[in-house]
């Protein structure tokens, strides 16, 4: 579904994406492990059209689209659930929905947001309060909530664990797991490699802007500089 | 008391002057962080065109209709060609804001070529009779237009921030850019409309103000486009009822001073009240600190 080939993403003359080339399969959770600063977000955010490679490739089922702006990568079914929630703190919980269906016509999105108040009754209980007011654990279901609103095919979670109780991250992810058997493709980014591992079908390890290694998720459990590095086992 | 009424009334109508331009303000800066100081100019075109379309003899609504249309085309162009292709070069804060500057002094300077620098009197279409109202206090036409259609445009406005599509992306802009934009908003199109309506407002007060002071002149903008400046940093720039508050009070704190201390302190006032608030609450009176991020 999603191809990535030789990517190449600099901030002025930092060379933070050097090379880099993975794949998502349609139906899959994929995830992209690496300790903090390896690179993670930049992928995600030229994937989304918030930066531009300088070199290299992004397909979508074959289509170029790295040279595409945000919004039109929203409307090729691509969202993005960012780092840190990034929720708009003075919208209510239900605006805040609405704005992820931005690009849906009329009332196609009333579906959807009847699923996500499934997923997460908490939000429907919130729904008018400003969502700068909810909790960080809320923020961040919320924060997917957003992100399932416009239906996207391809759906990309940048650390949705970060600064989250363990209990919390457990829910989270079971979430995760139940949209991806709803259809959507999962493109997972993290530093919890030990949840993202358990949940993912193939993974990528992430080094300083490159690969260091991948394989499928049970493949690199057992990977012993994995274990060492990313599990502390 | 009566007295004291009176310089409330006119303050108001003063007020919603500073009020329409101070909205163009915060609002380009809630949604891309710039200080458009071409903006002042914006309500001097609205001016022109206004005098222009009531010498032409059209009626009252499409001269404002007229005023209104043709600054905002300026605000789109403007945006277009000056501040876009930086926006798109991340060229740093300040070279927009240089260009700003420049964009002023080119319609300034303009405006003196095509038109001369000399003041003209604006056409009076209604009679600067005062109208008694009640205990003393009276209230001219002009006036009475001024308050009913900038009252009008606030509350138009205000219904569309918060109930329409493009609204809501604006507010979610103004909040978190990069977010709206991964929700799938196009922000160059939220950035044109911004620019529409901020400098549709300009050119309403533009000839407004031809109305209630009949003289117009192409740097009439510098000193309102000042002070509506320091109205919209006053109520907490960025946050549209900041900017109306802090016009209304501009304009009310303009007319006192004239009226009960001295017209030589006018100005003075104007600055001294951004200071003496600023020193209360460094974010204006509606700015709440988390808002000023980056
Ligand atoms: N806006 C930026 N300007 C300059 N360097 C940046 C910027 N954002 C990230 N970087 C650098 O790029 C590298 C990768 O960052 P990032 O993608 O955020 O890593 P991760 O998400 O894996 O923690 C880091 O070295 C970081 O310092
Ligand atoms: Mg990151």
């Amino acid at each position: 579904m999603l191809t990535v080939e030789n990517l190449h993403v600099y901030y002025g003359a930092i060379h933070a994406i050097q090379g880099i080339s993975f794949s998502v399969r349609q139906g899959e959770i994929v995830t992209l492990i690496g300790a903090n600063g390896a690179g993670k977000s930049t992928i995600l955010k030229t994937i989304s059209g918030l930066l531009q490679p300088r070199e290299g490739k992004i397909l979508l089922e074959g289509e170029e689209i790295s040279t595409l702006a945000p919004h039109q990568i929203v409307a090729r079914g691509i969202s993005q659930v960012p780092e840190g929630r990034r929720v708009f703190p003075e919208l209510s919980v239900l605006e805040n929905l609405e704005l992820g269906a931005y690009q849906r016509k009329g009332k196609e999105h009333l579906k959807e947001l009847e699923w996500v108040f499934e997923l997460f009754p908490r939000l429907e209980e919130r729904k008018n309060q400003p969502a700068g007011t909810l909790s960080g654990g809320e923020q961040q279901m919320l924060a997917i909530g957003r992100g399932l609103m416009a239906k996207p095919r391809l759906l990309l979670l940048d650390e949705p664990s970060m600064g989250l109780a363990p209990l919390l991250v457990k829910e989270i992810f079971a979430i995760i797991q139940e949209i991806n058997a709803a259809g959507t493709t999962i493109l997972l980014v993290e530093q919890n490699a030990h949840m993202a591992l358990s949940i993912a079908q193939t993974g990528y390890v992430l080094e300083t802007g490159e690969i260091v290694l991948s394989g499928s998720a049970a493949e690199l459990v057992r990977n012993e500089e994995v274990r060492k590095a990313y599990l502390g086992l | 008391m009566s007295q004291f009424l009176q310089q409330i009334v006119n303050g108001l109508s003063l007020g919603s002057i500073y009020a329409l331009i101070a909205l163009g303000y915060t609002m380009v800066y809630g949604i891309i962080r710039l200080i458009n100081f071409a903006h002042g100019d914006i309500y001097m075109v609205g001016a022109f065109v206004g005098y222009f379309a009531f010498r032409a003899g059209l009626p009252l609504p499409l001269v404002f209709f007229l005023a209104m249309a043709v600054p905002a085309l300026f605000g789109l162009t403007i945006e277009f060609f000056a501040y876009r292709p930086l926006r798109k070069r991340n060229a740093p804060r300040i070279a927009a804001l240089i260009t700003a500057i420049g964009m002023s002094l080119f319609l300034e300077n303009l405006g003196i070529l095509i038109f001369s620098p000399d003041p003209r009197p604006f056409p009076r279409v209604f009679t600067n009779e005062p109208i008694y109202f009640a205990g003393g206090v009276t209230i001219s036409i002009p006036q009475i237009l001024t308050l009913a259609f900038t009252s009008v445009l606030m509350i138009s406005l205000t219904l569309f921030i918060r109930f329409t599509r493009t609204g809501k992306a604006m507010r979610a802009v103004s909040q978190d850019a990069e977010a709206a934009q991964l929700m799938g908003v196009n922000i160059d199109r939220i950035i044109s409309v911004t620019f529409v309506i901020g400098s549709a407002l300009a050119g309403a007060a533009g000839v407004m103000v031809g109305i209630l002071i009949p003289r117009i002149e192409p740097l009439m903008g510098i000193m309102p486009g000042l002070k509506a400046f320091v109205a919209a940093v006053i109520g907490g720039i960025g946050v549209i009822p900041g900017a109306m508050l802090g016009g209304m009070l501009m304009g009310m704190a303009e007319t006192l001073v004239t009226a009960f201390i001295s017209s030589t302190w006018r100005d003075a006032i104007a600055f001294g009240l951004l200071i003496v608030i600023l020193l209360i609450k460094p974010s204006g009176i509606f700015g709440s600190s988390s808002r000023t991020k980056v």
